[in-house]
């Protein structure tokens, strides 16, 4: 897939911005002062939890070429487990966030295994397909309460002593949890790893030539992805106190790629800036019902057409050609 | 009453013809999706849209012109086919060149903005359509009750699933076809238009899912979201056909559907993801699908 070129180490400041470390740090400082510019932390807390989401999509489309098109069920499914885990079971919430994440982890395993013997489309009609039997399994389950969800799951107190009713604790909970999934990403893009999945995405033959096993490498990227979208989810159940089929439904694993798109696949902050971007899209159109899902049809359109490198790929391309 | 395996005879046939008919559109779907993937190497995520397309125009026809099922039987592939030859003329032929992925994309972003449109309009509840008049009634046949429409739909969906299979694997039209998918280079050096040949490719495979919704409209309701879900069904009979031969995803189709409705009667709770779960096992055991070949 077409890519935005990453920024040759001898790049201008702004340049390594989009890309290195002090972006992070920035990031971060932008995050942790957003509540008291004015946004509200429920909001910040929605961005953060699909960000984190959508950044571990990315891992998989931008860095290893895979398109899942079922991400949904990891976020859904990790969001169910731990919401039940903290109300039925009454366990406290890191406990149960883990739960979920866990929960993820192994699906993702189970999945990655079955769609990784086939390449390219038919990976994303089987992700597709295996997301649409998890969401089956959930509208049946009496544990997910079909069309209601898991309501009123308590919030609890973080290691018994953070008590996550306060909005502002949960918000700073969150963004440690974002920051923590970024990081790995971040590290494992810039590991041995990562360079071994790119270049299987590049050319898996010649990957396979050089004797990398790249089943192995597709899969341990899938199950990276599913973990963290499962730690996404597990946040976003304790955060909204609510697991619901919305997260299980294929129009989730449909957002997630327009997130990842819209922000600039294979790019570090496109994910987060995507997400960014529908969220506040979704808030500001939640009263017009329908047009939601036609103007998200038509981003998607516009961005295959036009607009293929995403927001942050199209301004680290016209950073590099005012340098040039 | 007479039992088979437990289970009233009346009851077994009835879920066998409703596997049937949902087997005669899941092939006449896959159908159109692997002839458009043969040539274009695009997953049409909007397929389903389409075929919702297709049972609106009908409905349309009969309650605003007055025209009826036979006409939209003929009009309503036309008319849907014709956007798909806009859709392709104008989004989809430049993609041809970047990632397939692409394709998948643009369809399913064209599939949100349909459905959203279709939703904006008519809400989510279903419009009836009424069954044409010389289809009205069933025939008796002992041992159950055999609607004459029902019957039409199976016999009619068979009947263009095999002179589909039959252009393109006898006829010389369809030796330029398969061609053409396997070097549309060296076809368009004999001096064969390939880029019409695609679009036309494109027309005919919406047609075919337009076809598909007028024949369901009487059957099931007409409503915007009927081919959102199919469609994710279909795709899982993709894979499990593999896309490499028009009649083993004619065959996946058919088989499917029975398989579906066997699942209503002997565990209902499974019938909702009996297609997946094969698709599963089918992937372990053949990743190629059962008709594929592996490329």
């Amino acid at each position: 897939m077409e890519r935005a070129s990453a920024a040759p180490a001898s790049a201008g400041r702004t340049t390594a911005m989009l890309t290195g470390t002090r972006g992070i740090l920035v990031m971060a400082a932008l995050f942790a002062i957003a509540p008291w510019a004015g946004l509200y932390p429920v909001f910040l807390m929605k961005v953060l939890c699909f960000a984190l989401f959508a950044c571990a999509f990315n891992l998989l489309i931008g860095f290893g070429g895979l398109l899942s098109f079922g991400h949904a069920m990891f976020l859904g499914t990790a969001g169910y487990v731990s919401a039940h885990a903290a109300k039925e079971w009454g366990l406290p919430p890191e406990v149960a966030i883990l739960a979920g994440t866990a929960a993820s982890a192994v699906l993702g395993a189970v999945t990655g295994l079955i769609a990784i013997r086939r390449q390219g489309i038919y990976f994303a009609m089987i992700t597709l397909a295996m997301a649409q039997m998890i969401y089956f399994f959930c509208l049946q389950s009496p544990h997910t309460h079909g069309e209601d969800g898991i309501q009123a799951v308590p919030r609890g107190k973080l290691f018994g002593v953070l008590d996550l009713a306060q909005p502002l604790v949960m918000y700073y909970v969150v963004l440690a949890i974002f920051l923590a999934g970024f990081a790995v990403i971040y590290r494992a893009i810039h590991s041995p790893f990562g360079q071994v999945l790119k270049a299987i995405r590049e050319n898996e033959p010649r990957a396979i030539s050089l004797g990398y096993d790249a089943d192995r490498y597709k899969l341990l990227a899938f199950v990276l992805s599913a973990t963290l979208s499962g730690l996404a989810g597990a946040t976003k159940a304790i955060v909204f106190q609510l697991a619901s089929l919305t997260d299980v439904h294929w129009t989730m694993s449909g957002e997630v790629v327009l997130m990842v798109l819209l922000g600039g696949m294979g790019t570090i902050f496109g994910p987060v800036v995507g997400a960014l971007v529908i969220i506040t899209l979704e808030n500001y159109l939640a009263p017009f019902g329908q047009w939601v899902t036609i103007i998200t049809g038509l981003i998607f359109v516009v961005c295959v057409l036009a607009f293929r490198r995403g927001i942050v790929g199209e301004l680290a391309a016209w950073l590099e050609r005012r340098r040039a | 009453m007479t039992e088979i395996f437990g289970v009233p005879t009346q009851a077994l046939f009835g879920q066998l013809l409703i596997g049937l008919i949902n087997g005669s559109f899941y092939a006449m779907l896959s159908l159109g999706l692997a002839v458009i993937f043969g040539l274009l190497n695009i997953i049409n995520f909007t397929h389903g849209a389409q075929y919702m397309m297709g049972a609106f125009a009908a409905w349309f026809l009969l309650n605003k012109a007055g025209v009826g099922y036979w006409w939209s039987l003929l009009i309503v592939p036309i008319v849907v086919g014709a956007t798909g030859v806009i859709i392709e003329r104008t989004m989809l032929s430049r993609l041809y060149k970047l990632d397939h992925l692409y394709g998948l994309l643009l369809t399913f972003g064209l599939a949100l903005v349909i459905q959203g449109l279709f939703r904006n309009e008519y809400g989510s509840s279903g419009l009836p359509y009424q069954i044409p008049q010389e289809l009205v009634g069933g025939y008796n046949l002992g041992f159950m009750f055999l609607p004459k429409y029902r019957a039409w739909v199976i016999v009619a969906s068979l009947v263009v699933c095999v002179a589909t299979w039959y252009v393109i694997e006898r006829t010389k039209l369809g030796a330029y076809l398969r061609a053409a998918t396997e070097n549309p280079a060296l076809v368009q050096s004999f001096g064969i238009n390939v880029p019409r040949m695609i679009t036309l490719t494109y027309g005919f495979g919406v047609g075919l899912a337009a076809l598909a919704g007028v024949m369901a409209a009487p059957i099931y309701q007409v409503n915007p979201l009927m081919g959102a879900d199919l469609i994710i069904v279909v795709f899982a009979v993709v894979v499990i056909g593999g896309m490499g031969s028009i009649m083993g995803s004619i065959l996946t189709g058919f088989m499917l559907g029975i398989v579906e409705g066997l699942t209503k009667v002997f565990y209902p709770e499974a019938s909702n993801t009996v297609i997946f779960v094969i698709m599963v096992v089918v992937l372990i055991l053949r990743p190629a699908g059962l008709f594929g070949r592996e490329r």
